[in-house]
Parts: C-alpha cells; structure tokens; sequence
C-alpha cells in the first residue's frame, strides 16, 4: 500500500522533472573496496556532525539571546530551565569537538593516502578552507556563552591576530568591534558564528561535495594497479550509505553519553574587571599553536618571536593548502616518501605541542 | 626683517603664556603635597629635638598650622630667645587641664572649621565637658582622658584615615592604653579586662578579626568625646541604634515595664553587654542554658510560651537543615541548584527574622514566622527531588536510548552483512 503510493509519487515527480539522472547516479555510484576503505567513512561522519551542528544550533538560536547582559543568562536558562535544552547546548558543544577532530582525522588520511593529487586539487583546497572555517566557527562560538574562560581566551586569541604587521591591529579592531573585548564582540561573534560562516560554508561544502560527486572516490595507488577483475567494488546505495549509517549512530551515541556524563560547564560570567582566571587555555585544537608560541623565545632574527610564529603558521597553512600544487619528486629507494615524512612530522609536533601545552 | 620679528613674537606670546601655566600648575602642586616648615621646625629638625609622637603625615601640619598655633611663640624668629618668650605668647607644653579648651579655640568655631569641612561638627569641647572623662578633669583629675589622650598630640589623623588612633580598627586598642591599665582603672572602681571581653564578643570578632568596619567599637556604645556607660534607660537605644526590629518589638512588650519595674538592663539582662556572643536557641526555651528559666518557672506563662517558641525554631531549623541536605546533594549531582539556593535564603532570612521576633514574646508570632519558613523549606525540597528525579530519568533515558540505537546498530550490521552475502554470490 505504501510502497504503492511511493512509486505513485514518484512517477508524479518524474513525469515532470525527469529523475533518470539520480536514478542512475544511485545505480551506478561505486566505492571501492580494500584494507584502507575505513577512511572514507571519515568524510561522511565529518558531514554528519556538521548537520548536528546545524540542527543544535539552530535549537539553541530559538532561546540563545547575544548580548552582555543577556547571553550568559540566556544559555543558563538553556540549560536549567528549557526542556531538554542541557542536552542540545552539551550535543552542540561535544559535537563542535568531535567534529573538528573528524575533520583533522579525515584531512591528514587523505593526506597520507594521497587522494589529493591530481585530478582532487580542488577537493583538498575546498576541504582546507573548509577546516579553516570550522576552526572559525569554534573560535567565535565559544565566546557566544560569555563566560569567564570564553571572555580571556577571546582576548587572548584576538590580541594574536593584533600582532600581524600592517593589517593585525585594523583586523584585531573588527573582529572586537573595538579596542577591548567588550558587548560588541560578542554581537560580532554572534553575526560571524549564525550567519557569515555558515553564508561562506555552505558555498564551499556545496563544492566539495560536488567535486567528490564527479570524480567518484580516489582509489590508492596499488588498487588502481590491481587488474580490473581482482578490484573490488561495493554500490554506494545501500551498502556503503548503510556502513555510514551505522558509524554515525555509533558516533552519535557516543555525542549523547558525553552530553550526559560530561557535561560542558558555564562557568562564572565575563567580567571584564575581575583579574584574568587561571589556567586561561585555548580550545584543545588551538593549544598546539598556543603552545608553540609561548615556548618562542621573545625576539627571532629581529622581529619578535610572537610575531615570527604567527608568520610561520601562516605561511604553514598556505604550502599546506597548495600541497597538491607541489611537485616533490619520489625518492627511489626512499623507505618513507618526502612528503609523507613532512606528514608524520606534521602530526608528531602537534601532538606533541597539544600535549605539552596540557600538561605545563 | 622687522616683519619677520613681528610674527615670531605673535607665535612665541601663547608659548610663553602656556609655559607659564605649566609652570604654574607645578607650584600648586607643591603648595598642596609638602606642608610649610617655619622656623619651629626647621630648629627643631636641626637639633633633633622633634616630640616623642611627631609625625609627618599630621593634619595640623597639613592644613599648615605652626607649633605656635597651640605653644604660641613667633615662628618667624630664628632666635630662640625671641621665639620661646612670653611676650610672644609662647606657652610650651600646655597643662593638661587646658587642653580641651586649647583645641577648642579652633575646633569650637565654625567659622575657622568650616574652612576646612563645611560640615564638622563643633561641639567636641562641650560634649567632652559632659563626659566622665571631662567631669573629672574639671574636678582636677589628672589621670583622665583630654583631647590628645585618644588623638594623640603630634600625629593627628582624621578618623578616616587607618593610620590614626581613633580609626575604627584602632580604637579599642586606644581606649584599652587607659582602661586595660589594672593599677589606674583600680582607682575608680573600674574593671580592666573589657577590651579582652570584646575581644571575645561577637562585635570584636567582626571588628577586629574580620575588619568589619560596621561592626561596633567602643565609642559606637558609650559614645566618643561624651563617653560615658550607657544607663539603663538608654541601653535598649544604644542596642537599638543596630538591631532596630529587636529594639522595636522589645519596647512595646509587657517584659519591657517589667524589666524597668526589676531594675533589669533590658537587653543586656540576657545576652551581656562586653562579651555579649552569638545568640542560640540554646538560649531560649526551658533547657539549662536558657535565659528565660532565670525567672520563669515551670507553671506559668512565660514559661509555657518560651517553649513554645524554642519548638517552633528548632522545627523550622529542622526543616532548614534536610532542605539543605537535598540542596547539596543537587549540587553534587550536578544538577540545577540556582532556584534552590535562593529558596534557602529566603528560609534563613526567616529563621533570623524569626528569631528577632522572639523579642515579642509571642509565641504565636513566632509560629506564624516558621510556618513561613517551613513552607519555603518544604518547596525548595519538593525541587530539589524534582532535579534529583530529573538526574536519574536522564540516566534511565540515556540507557533506553542506547538499547534503542543498539538495535538499529544490530540490525543495519545484520542488513549490511546480509548484503555483502549477496554480493559475493553474485
């Protein structure tokens, strides 16, 4: 009877706008199978974390009140009096973190599979920007509860940017929407968090997902040597879509036992007169860059040491970007490529950074 | 040429006129900060001869008083002859009987005070002459306080000031140089050990271990330049002038006429007046300990309502305490405790209002009090079991959820194993 209505239904649809091409799409989307498949998981839990985010976000915005005299009572009011709304802000904030965890996790196993190379360009420079503005996200979120810790950690990280010669102080100026930390932080964090980053995320999501759409998914090098009948291949529809399926209820059960066990504290509210309070530290994926610049020592080569960190980062970040523009050539007899290495390294020091930062 | 001199004198005219603002403020400010040193001082620095108590930071000198102001001689002569004669006026140190009068002569006219506050009062002098301390003077006691005794001489501070002798941190420490002095407080019949008792008391911990600057000292009792011992009619006022609600409802009762009938000390009779502690409920009641059993006796009223009232706040204590209990255990569950917290501070607000009202000596007024405040107690339990309940339905909805997601978890493996079955036989 349903199904009956169904295909009634769709015949409706098809009739009028031609489904065939989806159709097909479904019919025909192949992933390829081998010992490495696990991480091409990585992408779609990344994706759904990002429409929890979307879904608990837009939930909180119902009752969430930007504003220095109304946001700490707002959110405290989210969590105390709301139905349910302890577990939507603890979703929301465990979420951000799983997601950026993902999102590193599903970054750097690309980078070592290499799926970035020609003809991906493009997916890897989406992606990038992409993590760029999820670190975004996280950085203006957490200011949005206005809480002591939020409030220090903002003045902090903005009085970074302010250290950028020419354009850091004008810039430092507009993400504060002052000289000091203040209400119109918060209302531009706000504007940046609900509507500007989403606005630019959305136009680079929609592009790196129809960019995996047409190139299908990147095949390692010894599969793609593989003769043609010893490839394996399982349909996207149902057998992958179920695989990712059942890793994102995992996943999201494990988001609620954390919401529930762990719940993320509100803290004292901002005060910008009370002495900073101790122990003002980053978020997690922040500290290795954090870290990394309090251990400088205070001048490099006649500029500040501050200031000759931020640059390295920076320029870090872009030959990270553009790897896939890169030519490094393949060392024969190498055991470990070049640039796998520089990978390993990568990953070394900021877990190295992320745990000497928490431990000191 | 000439025109170019023309211009440069118009440019240098507002130069010159701003450096002599400049320089101007500068002298205002040294005006202000050091005092003017005469010819007084400037001797005495020299052979060190400066008295015993001298300080710098002295109002007097601030306010650039000479020595002569009150030793009189000209200030203005380098010649010790000329400056210490009598023709000069000069009266070295002055007798200890003139000294209220010689404050007076500046401190008694409003028209030199004012200079310096337009507000001060001006009655130090006569006040002081209605004072034990000034009656004996008169008398030609020369044992008793006078001015410089609690202000010292040379080291003048207003009361303000932490630094001076009749701050209100440091006055029980200045009355004490006199009346912690066993030998000379023996004289007039006095005992010595009242700054060891308010030490104990509940207004010297406050004072003097808190640094509650609103707890009393001893001047804020007995009063400061007319000190004197609070009479019987006037302790209730003087209690009163703090604890207004217990002064109110004390005065219009039935114990009131009686205790002034009795010669009693009205609020002193029960809670003591130098080391007068933290009141108890032990105090009220039938128990050994309390108050009212020094006159009531078992049979009639008093007693009866004294215990009537001891078992309303022992009840609404009660009530307070399991409320409390709740309360924490909410807190330590991590749950919300904000509304809770401020039902118990309604309920404390109760038991202190209640106990104020045991100065009614109605125990039906106290009741109603209580009653009050079990209400409260019993709301801010009745949440605090509702957020404890909340704690563990959240648990029991987490665990049902992760069945729920177990069984989807369960069956899409089943489907998906399912699948590749398929597939391989294919």
């Amino acid at each position: 009877m349903i199904k009956n209505i169904g295909s009634k239904i769709a015949s409706w649809i098809d009739e009028r706008y031609n489904l065939e091409p989806l159709r097909n799409l479904i019919k025909h989307k192949k992933v390829p199978a081998h010992r490495y498949s696990i991480w091409y998981y990585m992408g779609g839990v990344t994706l759904f974390l990002f429409f929890v985010q979307l879904l608990t976000g837009i939930l909180l915005l119902l009752y969430y009140r930007p504003g220095e005299d109304s946001a700490y009572e707002s959110v405290r009011f989210i969590v105390t009096e709301v139905k349910f709304g302890w577990l939507i802000r603890n979703v929301h904030s465990w979420s951000a973190n799983l997601l950026v965890l993902f999102a590193f996790i599903h970054m750097f196993s690309v980078f070592f599979s290499k799926a970035y190379k020609k003809p991906r360009e493009l997916t890897w420079v989406t992606g990038f920007i992409l993590l760029v503005l999820t670190l975004a996200f996280g950085f203006s979120g957490y200011l949005l509860p206005w809480n002591e810790l939020a409030f220090f950690a903002t003045k902090v990280g903005t009085d970074i940017v302010g250290v950028v010669p020419i354009i850091g102080e004008p810039l430092k100026m507009i993400l504060r929407g002052g000289e000091d930390v203040t209400g119109a932080t918060l209302s531009r964090f706000f504007g940046i968090h609900v509507a500007i980053l989403p606005a630019i995320f959305t136009v680079f999501l929609v592009a790196h997902l129809f960019f995996i759409q047409q190139q299908g998914m990147h095949e390692p090098e010894k599969f793609k040597n593989l003769p043609e009948n010893k490839k394996k291949y399982i349909p996207f529809f149902p057998d992958f879509a179920l695989k990712d399926l059942l890793f994102w209820v995992v996943v999201f059960n494990i988001l609620i036992f954390l919401a529930l066990y762990f719940p993320w504290e509100l803290g004292n509210k901002a005060d910008a007169f009370a002495p900073a309070p101790e122990g003002i530290k980053p978020e997690w994926y922040f500290m290795f860059m954090f870290h990394t610049l309090k251990l400088l020592p205070a001048h490099i080569l006649f500029i500040e040491g501050e200031l000759f960190g931020i640059l390295i980062f920076g320029v870090a970040a872009v030959i990270w970007m553009l790897i896939p523009f890169i030519k490094i050539k393949q060392k024969h007899g190498w055991k470990i490529q070049p640039l796998t290495l520089i990978g390993i390294l990568v990953v070394f020091f900021i877990a190295v950074m992320t745990i000497i930062g928490y431990l000191v | 040429m000439k025109k170019r001199f023309f211009y440069l004198a118009i440019y240098a005219l507002p130069l010159l006129f701003l450096l002599g603002f400049t320089q101007k403020e500068k002298k205002d400010i040294k005006k202000e900060a050091l005092p003017k040193e005469d010819q007084c001082y400037t001797c005495h620095k020299e052979v060190e001869i400066l008295p015993k108590d001298f300080s710098q930071n002295d109002a007097h000198r601030y306010a650039n008083l000479s020595c002569s102001s009150c030793h009189g001689g000209d200030p203005t002569s380098a010649d010790e002859t000329i400056a210490k004669s009598s023709s000069k006026g000069f009266v070295g140190v002055p007798k200890r009987q003139d000294i209220p009068k010689l404050c007076g002569k500046c401190h008694s006219n409003i028209d030199i005070m004012r200079v310096y506050q337009p507000r001060i009062a001006t009655d130090q002098v006569a006040q002081y002459y209605t004072s034990v301390h000034g009656k004996k003077l008169l008398s030609g006691d020369q044992n008793v306080a006078e001015c410089s005794s609690c202000h010292s001489s040379h080291n003048i501070l207003p009361a303000k000031d932490p630094r001076s002798t009749v701050y209100a941190l440091n006055i029980p420490n200045t009355c004490n140089k006199c009346h912690g002095n066993k030998e000379l407080m023996k004289k007039y019949n006095i005992p010595s050990n009242q700054l060891e008792e308010y030490s104990k008391s509940v207004h010297g911990e406050a004072l003097l271990k808190n640094k509650d600057l609103g707890a009393p000292s001893c001047n804020d009792c007995h009063g400061n330049h007319g000190a004197m011992p609070p009479g019987i009619a006037s302790i209730s006022h003087v209690c009163g002038t703090c604890h207004t609600s217990n002064m109110e409802y004390f005065t219009t009762t039935k114990m009131a006429k009686s205790f002034e009938e009795m010669n009693f000390h009205a609020c002193e009779q029960c809670h003591g007046y130098h080391a007068v502690q933290k009141p108890s409920t032990a105090m009220i009641g039938v128990n050994k300990e309390s108050q009212c059993i020094e006159c009531h006796t078992p049979g009639d009223e008093g007693y009866a309502v004294s215990k009537k009232i001891k078992e309303s706040l022992v009840k609404l204590n009660n009530y307070y305490e399991s409320a409390n209990a709740n309360f924490l255990e909410v807190r330590q569950k991590g749950m919300n405790d904000v509304e809770i917290g401020f039902l118990l501070q309604d309920v404390k607000q109760t038991i202190i209002q209640s106990r104020t009202l045991i100065h009614t000596f109605d125990s039906t007024k106290v009741s109603a009090k209580t009653e009050e405040g079990i209400n409260i107690a019993v709301k801010a339990s009745l949440l605090a079991k509702k957020e404890i309940d909340e704690y563990y339905t959240r648990r029991n909805g987490f665990a049902a959820a992760t069945v729920v997601f177990l069984i989807i978890v369960i069956t899409l493996y089943l489907k998906i194993k399912e699948k590749e079955k398929k597939t391989n036989q294919k």
